[in-house]
Formats: C-alpha cells, structure tokens, sequence
C-alpha cells in the first residue's frame, strides 16, 4: 500500500495523546489509592491539555485523507458495521472527556460523585478519567480494527495489528509523560518512566511478533486464482493503460527493495532501542526524557510508514505491467 | 432475488477495448458527471474507468496463449467495500444486487477501495470521489430506449459477444445457463466474496476427422456418378444433378 501521510500523522498523534491520558489517569488511580502523593490540579490539568492538542493535531491531519472532507460528518453514520465510522465517533468522544477531564483538574470542580468504604473519595475527575480510560482503548481497538479487519490484506489481517496499536500508542504517550512529569513534577517521573520502559519493551516484543509472522506469510492469492487460468506460469503483458491508474498510485509504496530493507532496522532502532537506553540512562533528565520522546515519535512515523508500506494488496496482482 | 452480473466469455474476448471505450463514453455523459482525465492528450495520460482489459501470457513460447481479460466490478454478492464504507455511500441494491456509490455522500477516503481484493473502485482524482462500474444502471431501466438496448454499454459494443448479461440467479437466463454448462468461474474464490460476474473459461476448439470419415457412407459422389450430368451453362443442383 501506499503510505499516506494524514493517516500516519493521524494515528501516531492520537495514539500518543492517548497514552499520555492513560498515563496521567493511571498516576491519578495510584493517588487516589495512597500508593503515590497525588499530585496538583495543575498537573493533571495541563497535561490533559497536552494530550488535547496532540488529538487535535491528529483529528486535522485526518481532514488531508479525505477527497471532500466538507461531508466528514457523514462518516459517523454506518458504525453499525465500519470500523472507519466507529473510530470518527470514538475519537471526538474521547476528545471531549479528555477536555473535561482537563476543565475539571483546572477549574478545581471535582464535585465527590462516591465515597469509598475505606474513607477514600470519587470525585468528578476519576469519574471522567475512568470513561476516558475505557474511550482510550476502545479508540485504539477502532483505529487498529480499520486495518486488522481486512482479511485479504494479510499483513494487518491478526490480533497483532491491535496489541502493537496499544502498546505504541502507549509506550509513546507514557514516554511524553515522563518528560512531562521530569518538567513539571520532578518526584514522579521515575513512577512514568518506569512504566514507560515496561510498556516500550512490550511494544518491541509485539512488533517484533509482527515482523516474523510477516516474514513468514505466503500470499493466498495468486495469478492463477486472480484470473481463473490454472497455468503455473502466467505473465502481464499489459494492464490496460499506458500512464498509470488509481491502481498504480494508491497501491504501491513506489520505494526501492534497498530502502525497506533499511527502513526495517532504522524504526526498530528509533521506536524502541534508542527510546529505552534514554529512558535508563536519562529516568529524572527532561532533555534526555524530551529526546527520548522526540527519537521515538519519529522511529513510530517509520514504523508506521513500513506498517502501510509492508501491505500487499491482492489487486497489485492486476497492475505488475505497463503496456 | 435478482442478481445482475456479467458473463465475460475468455474464449471469445479478442482484447480489442471495445467495451472500455463504450464504457467510458456512456459513464462520461451521464447525469452523474465526468469520468474526469488527466492530460488525456499528453505524456502519461491517465483517468477514472470502470472497465480495463488486461493482457496475459500463459505458458512459455513458443508453447504460450495470449489471454484477454476485461475487468470491472464483480458486484459480489457479499462486498467487503461496502460494509467498511463510513457514510453509507458504498451500498448493494437489494432489488437487483448491483453494487453502487452514492457520489453525493462519497467523502473520498479511499477505505472501500482498500477493502476490495479485485481493485476495480477508482478514486476520481478531479470529483475527489471513488466510482466504479454500475452496470449502466441508467441504460439497463431507461424504458425511453428500445428493450434490446437496455443493456449495459459495454455489452452492446463487444462484437464478438464475450459479454452476456442477466440475472444469475434465475437458473434458466442466458447467462446462468452460461455459467452452468460452459464451466463459469470466479474470481478469487478464496476471499468468500461470491463474485457475480462469472468468467468462461479458455476452451480448445479441436475438430477430429477420422480417416473412415473422410469418405462419407452416403458419398454424394457416388450418386453424383447416377445422375444427370448438366449442359454447359445450366443451373446445377446437389443431389439432383452431377456438378
């Protein structure tokens, strides 16, 4: 498949903002459970901001995919059976809690909805924060299954394509946290980067997973089964256009066998080598902790461009020869 | 249920694009506009159509076939473009089975064209929307045209008859009986689409003329011997008359 840039920028973006939600509501639960000091409305606050404008930076990136992005509104109507349509109303959804959530730490309206029977109290934040949490996942579980649903297209077509969504958007978000936590709360930035080692090495094993099933998948279809024709050896002469179709450009990544080749171990390095030495080396450094989120951000816009680019569509066995 | 498709008979199909130009002139013209191109008179023209021949070689010269094949939507009885579709602008007609886009709803994501194995959808690049075949859904019901016109474009261009079309679900329309007698196939069976359109196979047109044959038991010949042979410049008759 082609890799189009709105999609990767979308689903990179989003997915760190929802880890980093994921982050701040787990430092929260652990406060309110007495295993961490909770920490200031401030904290939590802005960092639910930063979480906002990363989803923002997404949800208009995902504007540039669209042919006429005037009718987006559209697509929240079939969520009855597309995963595309669930994701365009999960997402503005979460949005909107993570928002609130912020609102709430900001304000300092954290009106008690529960007390516990330990003498612990439920305010309107964890409430917020535990609908966010469960928005968080079901935004990933959508995002993923647009892809992981499509059966022919093999590669995306396994529970991996979900996990690794998870643990990405994770290990990033929970990286952002770290160096926002080093920034703005000093004292808890090893509890996040700590957790952000966990997740990263997570994440490296589900990709890995990934690569080797990759490795080892034989396509389903074939020029015999595409035309009907059971001949072990049939060749494209022509596929019916001179200057390229919609088919040529939207299907093919258009880059040589070298470049990925070298893409593979480049992302690898990026996304989850590089990240987990700054992650020991820098746990309570902000300038290592920033670089260690920048490094894998961009190590996870690779791995996100090979996880579109890897896609091999059955129709390519239609368009292998100008003529 | 009806269940409109095409039966595209290989052994017949000469590659000569008759139904690709057909095709594009009528879905050019139509009330839902263009099949918009790109420098159609320049170097590397390209442009949106809902039906491409391709060209295959089968086998190794000199013992090799050249294979035809149109393509267009196969308008599957089970489409996995349509249930991806996040508007509702990809649907299948419950009346006649035909697969369609609303063009009007389309938001050009291009997600149904991902979801198809057979890469027959084309994304308009002027319009910003994704079209592909519709069976000429506005020729095949225009009771403004003679009954031997309502067909699809493609179908009435093609001059050696490649392309049938009908109901396959009615066991006794042309092209059911096609597919059933004269081994239809489809493509990509391993995906569980159930293609509609169905394709005949290659067939080997052998005749055998055995040596006993070559003399027929009713030999005209030998009758030819009976009769009358004609004067020059009169009329003669098989049977009747010696040649």
């Amino acid at each position: 498949m082609k890799p189009a840039f709105s999609v990767i920028f979308l689903t990179t973006l989003i997915g760190a903002a929802q880890g980093l939600f994921l982050a701040l509501f787990t430092h929260q639960s652990y406060a309110l459970l007495g295993l961490l000091p909770m920490q200031s409305d401030a904290f939590y606050g802005y960092g639910s901001v930063l979480a906002l404008l990363l989803l923002v930076g997404g949800l208009v990136s995902s504007f540039f995919h669209l042919g006429r992005p005037e009718r987006a509104w559209r697509s929240a109507t079939q969520w009855r059976t597309s995963w595309l349509s669930r994701e365009v109303i999960v997402l503005p959804a979460f949005m909107a809690v993570v928002f609130l959530f912020g609102v709430s730490h900001l304000s300092g309206y954290r009106p008690e909805v529960v007390s516990l029977p330990d003498g612990s109290i439920v305010d309107l934040s964890s409430v917020l924060g535990v609908i966010g949490t469960l928005l968080a996942f079901a935004l990933f579980i959508c995002t993923a299954m647009i892809y992981a649903c499509l059966r022919f297209l093999r590669e995306w077509n396994s529970p991996l394509t979900v996990i690794n969504y998870i643990l990405m958007g994770g290990a990033s978000g929970f990286v952002l946290a770290a160096f926002y936590a080093a920034s703005a709360a000093p004292d808890q930035a090893d509890f996040f980067a700590g957790w952000a080692i966990i997740i990263t090495l997570l994440a490296f094993a589900g990709r890995w997973a990934s690569l080797v099933r990759n490795a080892r998948l034989k396509p389903k279809s074939t020029m015999q089964t595409a035309i009907g024709i059971k001949h072990p050896r049939i060749e494209q002469r022509s596929m019916g256009a001179m200057g390229g179709t919609f088919n040529t450009r939207e299907f093919f990544h258009g880059k040589s066998a070298a470049f990925m080749r070298a893409i593979k171990p480049a992302f690898l390095i990026l996304a989850f080598v590089l990240p987990l030495a700054l992650l020991a080396l820098g746990m309570f450094t902000p300038g290592l902790l920033g670089l260690a989120f920048i490094l894998q951000y961009i190590g996870l816009l690779a791995e996100r461009w090979f996880f579109f680019a890897q896609a091999n569509h059955p129709q390519n066995l239609y368009y292998q020869t100008i003529g | 249920m009806t269940q409109l498709a095409l039966v595209i008979d290989l052994n017949v199909c000469v590659g000569c694009h008759a139904c690709v130009t057909s095709c594009k002139e009528w879905n050019t013209s139509g009330s839902a506009g263009p099949l918009c191109d790109e420098r159609p008179y320049d170097a590397n023209p390209t442009g949106t159509f809902f039906n491409r021949v391709q060209t295959f070689e089968i086998g190794q010269y000199p013992h090799s076939e050249t294979l035809h094949f149109p393509k267009s939507c196969l308008h599957c009885e089970d489409p996995p473009c349509v249930p991806v579709c996040p508007t509702g602008a990809s649907y299948k007609r419950k009346e006649d089975g035909i697969v369609l886009v609303d063009y009007d709803k389309c938001i050009g994501c291009k997600y149904c064209s991902w979801a198809c194995p057979y890469g027959v959808r084309e994304f308009d690049e002027k319009q910003k929307v994704m079209k592909k075949c519709t069976l000429c859904v506005d020729r095949i019901y225009d009771e403004s045209m003679s009954e031997a016109d309502r067909k699809p474009s493609c179908v009435k261009a093609c001059p050696t008859s490649a392309r049938l079309f009908g109901d396959i679900h009615d066991p006794e329309s042309a092209v059911s009986q096609a597919i059933r007698e004269d081994g239809g196939y489809a493509l990509m069976p391993e995906w569980g689409t159930h293609p509609s359109n169905h394709y005949l196979p290659r067939r080997k047109t052998k005749l055998k003329i055995h040596k006993d044959e070559l003399e027929r038991a009713d030999n005209p010949l030998k009758v030819d011997g009976q009769l009358p042979k004609p004067g020059k410049g009169d009329p003669s008759m098989d049977d009747v008359s010696a040649w």
